[in-house]
């Protein structure tokens, strides 16, 4: 106890860092769950559905698959960066959500902010710094694994990397000249931040007037994240698996949890910079924090059900009722602690709308050819970035003289 | 503080270690990583100093940019391992001398200089290094030669064009 009150920074920061670190990692793990779920159901499947109820184990039996896999290296592949690749990509791409703020920064415990890990004052351009960063986990692991389809791969994606990136940055600066900051936290709620209304009804979120920007950031930050329909990397009809293709077991994971753990960053920044962060859209008022409450109670009363009707198996309906419990205690929460549990609720909500767009683009659309990829980002997508940030800059002029 | 004084031993350190790397290695990958590392400290003895902005920067432009693109092209040609070659006579006996000729000297002027305060203070950013200071001191004070280094670069681009254009 002395302890903690003498260094209030570092346990709080380290609890901080732990909590985080599971709750992104559990994500993770299900963000595979859901998108093998949505996409079943976009094709009339039924998805993982035997590891548990509804496939609900099925994250932890690819996890523990993953780490019993043999570890192959290639005899002739260059063994320190081969290591070294997806261990880059894993750590950075955890490094940069530990940059996001998901709540109110002024909210504090033993004098500490609550949710952020860390909210630095340069939190956007040190976060574009880390995922700038991120281009050298793909590019060595095509390099070192001394083959031609990785390497193929691997440079694929850095030229993809590379050129996307120009359109990502640019097409944030019109909101950074809202906000006047570049502290995340600042740009949700601080003076040039997102909080009020347009005639009282519409939230003044930066996306209505940066409604060019978003759609720049939306198809960079996919093509960033090398997801369909960018997924030119991982092409398997043309490159087999891309630059991932001599790496199995777990370190083939790490490649895998990087790049879900890089769409969630990328969600989470179009949820600051676009989406009021973790502002309400009703402004925040007490009632509200019965929307999660029903919400909760409804799927808890969903899960209930099934367990009467859809499940057989008594190992399914006993896990079922642990996940009745979840949203129980999750329900209990957010009627009891309401400042704590609603910031994070409607962020959380934000995100999760992302991720199913990032899931329903994968169910939907073809992928790119490599030409038009190239075209389509040079030609199209940064003379726009580039417009939106001219006009954004006049109109701010113009209002500000 | 001691902890501010590890950071930066570490940090100087791993810049040293890196220094050396990219002139040891074989591969031009890994002097290319050498490099990265180089940078990577160099922006956290940046941060020590108490200017994020700079150390942000740094790590988005050189090691972010410019040597992704360094690394891309070594992959792009795929270079093959350097060849050694032997000391060469002048580098023996001259460039040796000098080079620790250079190191005295610029250690007996680290010795005689003012101690920095910087450091000492744990990296509280000084008004000087904030954004918004340093943006204002670019496209205010010096927008003429801030505009004058972006001509020269645009041409120092359109110049490679020239030169990279195959004959028509």
């Amino acid at each position: 106890m002395e302890f903690i009150s003498q260094h209030p920074v570092l346990v709080v920061s380290l609890v901080k860092i732990a909590l985080t670190l599971f709750v992104v990692m559990t994500a993770l793990a299900y963000l595979t769950w859901f998108e093998r779920k949505v996409v079943a159901r976009m094709q009339s499947r039924w998805g993982p559905y035997y590891v548990g109820a509804h496939g609900l184990l099925q994250p932890l039996a690819d996890g523990v698959k993953f780490l019993f896999k043999e570890d192959v290296t290639p005899p002739s592949s260059d063994i320190v960066t081969y290591i070294l690749a997806p261990f880059l990509a894993l750590v950075l791409a955890l490094t940069a959500i530990a940059l996001i703020p998901i709540g109110p920064t002024d909210v504090l415990l033993l004098g500490q902010p609550v949710f952020a890990v860390s909210n630095v004052n340069i939190g956007l351009i040190l976060l574009f710094a880390i995922t700038s960063l991120g281009v050298y986990g793909v590019a060595l692991a095509g390099w070192s694994s001394n083959s031609k389809y990785p390497l193929m791969g691997g440079l694929r994606s850095s030229a993809q990397m590379i050129s996307y990136e120009v359109s990502l940055t640019l097409s944030v600066v019109g909101v950074l000249l809202l906000a006047g900051t570049l502290n995340l936290g600042d740009i949700v709620s601080g003076p040039g931040g997102q909080t009020g209304y347009w005639l009282h009804f519409i939230p003044r979120w930066n996306v209505f007037p940066q409604i060019v920007g978003f759609f720049c950031y939306l198809t960079a930050a996919i093509a960033e994240t090398n997801r369909v329909p960018f997924d030119l990397p991982e092409a398997e009809t043309e490159l087999v698996a891309g630059f991932h293709t001599e790496y199995s077991s777990f370190k083939f994971a790490m490649f895998f949890m990087a790049e879900y753990a890089n769409m969630i960053t990328v969600s989470c920044l179009a949820t600051i910079l676009f989406f009021g962060g973790w502002l309400s859209p009703f402004g925040g008022h007490e009632w509200e924090k019965f929307i999660p409450v029903a919400i909760f109670l409804a799927l808890a009363a969903y899960c209930l059900y099934s367990i009467g009707t859809d499940l057989e198996a008594i190992l399914h309906k006993l896990q079922f009722t642990i996940v009745v419990g979840i949203f129980l205690v999750l329900a209990a929460v957010c009627f009891f602690f309401p400042q704590y549990a609603m910031p994070p609720f409607w962020f959380i909500l934000k995100i999760a709308v992302f991720m199913f767009f990032y899931v329903w683009a994968r169910g939907t659309l073809p992928r790119f050819r490599y030409d038009q990829l190239m075209s389509f980002g040079w030609k199209l997508l940064l003379p726009a970035a580039l417009a939106n940030l001219v006009v954004t800059a006049v109109v701010w002029l113009v209002m500000h003289p | 503080m001691i902890v501010p004084l590890i950071v930066f031993f570490a940090c100087a350190l791993l810049a040293v270690v890196g220094a050396v790397l990219l002139i040891l290695a074989h591969e031009p990958i890994h002097s290319a990583l050498s490099l990265v590392l180089v940078m990577v400290a160099l922006a956290i003895l940046y941060l020590l100093l108490g200017a994020p902005f700079v150390a942000a920067i740094q790590i988005l432009v050189y090691a972010g940019a410019i040597m992704v693109l360094f690394v891309f092209v070594i992959m792009l040609l795929n270079a093959g391992v350097e060849e050694r070659t032997d000391w060469s006579k002048i580098g023996k006996w001259v460039g040796l001398p000098l080079g620790f000729l250079l190191l005295l000297e610029i250690a007996h002027w680290l010795y005689h200089s003012e101690p920095g305060t910087a450091i000492a203070n744990g990296g509280g950013a000084p008004p000087a290094a904030s954004t918004f200071a340093l943006s204002t001191a670019i496209f205010r004070q010096y927008l003429f030669p801030f505009e004058a280094t972006s001509i020269l670069i645009l041409i120092a681009i359109l110049g490679a064009l020239v030169l990279a254009r195959k004959d028509q």
